[in-house]
């Protein structure tokens, strides 16, 4: 074998090892770290695991915002078909407000009330996350 | 008038764009001095008329001329001037002209400054940055014109995005752009390089410096996009692993590479063919970044809400740009003869194990990145990858890369004896983890494996950086030899010490911050890590194009008040979006930070997050030595001097003057 054929397979080699490890580690990761999205109709469904961290995106509805003790909050999430209880302890963020499309990120207890430990709400009062748009037009289809 | 002023100097930009791109690559093919000539005077009438458009559209802001619908939706009569001329821009259009400005200013700057290359190459690299500038402009003019008109006119504007009106985030884009289509000059001269056929230690040598200022403004830049969300979302998070981010992170991190593979191929003619292939990826993914950005696939704080088209069009040309250079690469790369590494105990082999795992990294970021992407597009459900993947998958990753970085301080080129590395660098880990374990025991309020971590990985970087200096200095008059090392070494050094900085930051703020997320009426106590946050109360002001409630806290410490905290929550008039400032006391131990959540029921209580950051600044401190270490790396004399020397040599006196 020449040097430069050895120099080739020793680099191939070591490539071939860093993909190796890499491709184990994202595996591992994506495994556990990856949230699955649902709309409030999915939920109601029955389609979503309990107890598994998941998505949930949909309109705040109107009125539903309940402040509790300390920074406890409970709203409501629709997708104009059905709707979930959404509990949160903590500061909402800026652009969270009745009306508005928004995500969450939790878990669903058993009860089948939605414990979110994140919410998001974008930078844009015009803007709506992709998710929540595509899940209201979806709705929408069905209801006509 | 002045609006269609500026449409038509694009399309006059556009025009000189394909004349740069077309008649300077077909001279240097047939050697027609002509045609190459053409490059110089092309690039700079279109660097002309490109800043004529941009002119025009920061006038048309200055003047508020609402029928232009860009103006309109990003500016208000009521904007102070210095966001109406950072709102040129704050959307889609005007940071599309801005990357063609740019690009224009970076091939000016390559004109300028390489009169000792020969010729060929220069007309080359010129006439492919010509194309990349054609593809551009025609996405400008056929996509997204900023100078579009409206009927009817607005009496008044929709306002600049609140969350931009911050100096920080005004100068943020440009300098990050600075970076991304900086990279575009060492992708020029890799497809110059490979058209010619000649990827020697010259080509090497002046793509060097371009890539070491494109990499310093992209780190900045990076760093300034962190450092504004730290003070300006409100959360207290430096870094989110949103994909927007990671667009950014991804060539900053094969730009990393391709700096010190460059490094190599310059000094020993190693890795010829590799480090083209980083010259390209680096620029493609500062291509996937802006398409990633701006075609609004991403659900990001960064996304704008945009039509398909623009998408498709940027889609095209990537894979246009990807696939052209992949091609070339894959026709012309085989042939080219690197100098072998003679020794896995030398500064070579570990820039090689350096650029695996910088490359390996990238890798998993982007999977993570597309991954929902992918999946939606094969409607295999929407999903969402979150920053636990990341984190879990970069820490293993960078740890080893931050060892190595020490050793490879002190190793030699070529071939270095194993025996010398290990009697200097053992003392040296042993001692980094002494200290690594002493520090967070007397500072720190508890344990930490992640703390220990850090500081070890930390002192081990600036021990070996010092050691690294001396020892390359050793033997002589040492005064004379520390002031011969050349710049670039010191560049070096300096940016080793900087992701030193940079790694006990990381560790010691995720590994000690409190935070803590309360309800507050005035008068209410709140203790945190020592220290004891008083709340006073919030009171109502005016700003110049908002009203905002503003907090009083006051931060005690031993009883003995240490600062006074002023958080608000604004709303701005036009928009009516409330935002939150942060109330920051920065400090280089710790920074005190708290901002204002929501008032609560009763009218006088207020949710409020109050955190303890121990160590956060050292993060953005790291990251500034990396990028002043860069800075001195590409102001290195050797550029200069040997290109000075190159150009009085006879190979390239024989080629006609330039000129008319």
């Amino acid at each position: 074998m020449t040097p430069r054929r050895r120099q080739r397979l020793v680099l191939v080699g070591l490539i071939v090892v860093g993909c190796t490890i890499a491709t184990g580690l994202a595996l591992l990761a994506l495994r556990e770290n990856i949230n699955l999205f649902f709309s409030p109709s999915q939920i109601v469904e029955g389609t979503a695991p309990s107890n598994t961290t998941i998505r949930l995106g949909g309109m705040v509805v109107a009125g539903s915002v309940q402040r509790g003790d300390n920074l406890g909050v409970t709203f409501v999430l629709t997708d104009f078909a059905e709707q979930v209880t959404v509990a949160y302890e903590g500061i909402l963020p800026d652009l969270f407000r009745e009306g508005q499309g928004i995500v969450t990120q939790g878990k669903l207890d058993s009860t089948g009330r939605f414990v979110a430990e994140q919410v998001l709400a974008k930078h844009n009062e015009t803007y709506m996350p992709p998710e929540v748009n595509d899940a209201l037009r979806k709705v929408m289809t069905v209801g006509q | 008038m002045i609006p269609e002023l500026g449409t038509f100097s694009l399309i006059l930009a556009l025009l000189c764009a394909i004349l740069q791109g077309i008649f300077p690559l077909l001279g240097a093919h047939r050697t027609h001095y002509h045609w190459m000539n053409l490059a110089r005077s092309a690039a700079w009438s279109q660097l002309v008329f490109v800043g004529l458009a941009y002119a025009c559209l920061t006038a048309s802001f200055l003047s508020h001329d609402f029928s232009v619908r860009y103006v309109a939706l990003n500016s208000n009569t009521q904007l102070p001037v210095i966001y109406l001329i950072s709102g040129v821009w704050a959307g889609h259009e005007g940071s599309l002209l801005l990357w063609a400005l740019i690009l224009a200013g970076w091939t000016g700057a390559v004109e300028r400054c390489s009169s000792a290359i020969p010729q060929e190459m220069l007309a080359r690299v010129i006439a492919v940055m010509g194309l990349v500038s054609t593809g551009f402009l025609l996405f400008i003019i056929m996509t997204s014109s900023p100078f579009a008109r409206q009927f009817p006119i607005p009496l008044e504007g929709n306002d600049l995005n609140p969350l931009l009106q911050d100096p920080g985030l005004a100068i943020h884009p440009p300098i990050l752009y600075l970076g991304y289509v900086g990279f575009s000059v060492p992708f020029a001269f890799g497809i110059a390089a490979l058209l010619a056929g000649r990827l020697d230690g010259a080509w090497a040598r002046w793509s060097r410096p371009w890539t070491l200022f494109a990499w310093t403004f992209l780190t900045i830049g990076i760093a300034l996009g962190s450092w504004w969300a730290y003070n300006e979302l409100g959360w207290g998070g430096w870094w989110f692993w949103d994909p927007v981010e990671n667009a950014s992170f991804m060539p900053w991190l094969v730009g990393t590479a391709l700096v010190h593979s460059l490094a190599a191929t310059e000094k020993r003619g190693v890795f010829k063919a590799w480090t083209v292939l980083l010259a390209l990826f680096a620029f493609s993914l500062s291509l996937l970044g802006t398409f990633l950005v701006r075609s609004g696939v991403l659900t990001s704080v960064h996304a704008f809400a945009n039509d398909p088209a623009r998408g498709v069009f940027i889609l095209i040309f990537l894979s246009i740009v990807v696939g052209l250079s992949l091609g070339l690469y894959a026709w012309r790369a085989p042939s080219v003869r690197s100098t072998l590494v003679t020794s896995p105990i030398s500064r070579e082999s570990f820039i090689l194990i350096n650029n695996i795992l910088l490359m390996v990294t990238t890798a998993t970021i982007l999977l993570g990145t597309l991954y929902p992407l992918v999946m939606d597009a094969l409607g295999l459900g929407k999903i969402s990858v979150g920053a636990p993947y990341f984190n879990s998958v970069f820490v293993p990753l960078t740890v080893p890369l931050v060892l190595l970085l020490g050793t490879a301080s002190v190793i030699r080129w070529k071939q270095d004896k194993l025996k010398r590395l290990l009697w200097i660098l053992t003392p040296i880990l042993l001692i980094s983890f002494v200290i690594g374990v002493l520090w967070p025991v007397f500072y720190m309020p508890h344990y930490s494996s992640v703390a220990i971590l850090g500081v070890t990985l930390g002192v081990w970087t600036f021990a070996t950086a010092v050691v690294g200096v001396w020892s390359r200095t050793s033997g002589g008059n040492r005064w004379r030899r520390l002031r011969n090392t050349p710049s670039s070494f010191y560049g070096m050094t300096l940016a080793h010490i900087g992701v030193g900085v940079f790694a006990i930051g990381i560790s010691l703020t995720s590994a000690f911050s409190v935070e803590k997320q309360v309800r507050m009426a005035p008068g209410d106590h709140q203790l945190i890590g020592g220290y004891d946050f008083r709340f006073d109360g919030v009171i109502d002001v005016r700003g110049a194009n908002y009203v905002a409630q503003r907090g009083v806290i006051t931060v005690f410490k031993d009883g003995l008040p240490v600062s006074r905290l002023e958080p608000e929550k604004r709303t701005y008039q036009i928009q009516q979006n409330p935002m939150t400032e942060a109330g920051i006391e920065a400090g280089l131990m710790r920074d005190l930070y708290v901002s204002l959540g929501e008032p609560l029921d009763d009218g006088r209580s207020w949710g409020l997050r109050l955190y303890l950051k121990p160590f956060i600044r050292w993060i953005w401190l790291g990251a500034l030595l990396i990028a002043i270490g860069g800075l001195i790396a590409a102001f290195d004399r050797r550029y200069r001097l040997q290109s000075r020397n190159r150009s009085l040599s006879p190979s390239t006196a024989t080629t006609p003057p330039v000129g008319i």
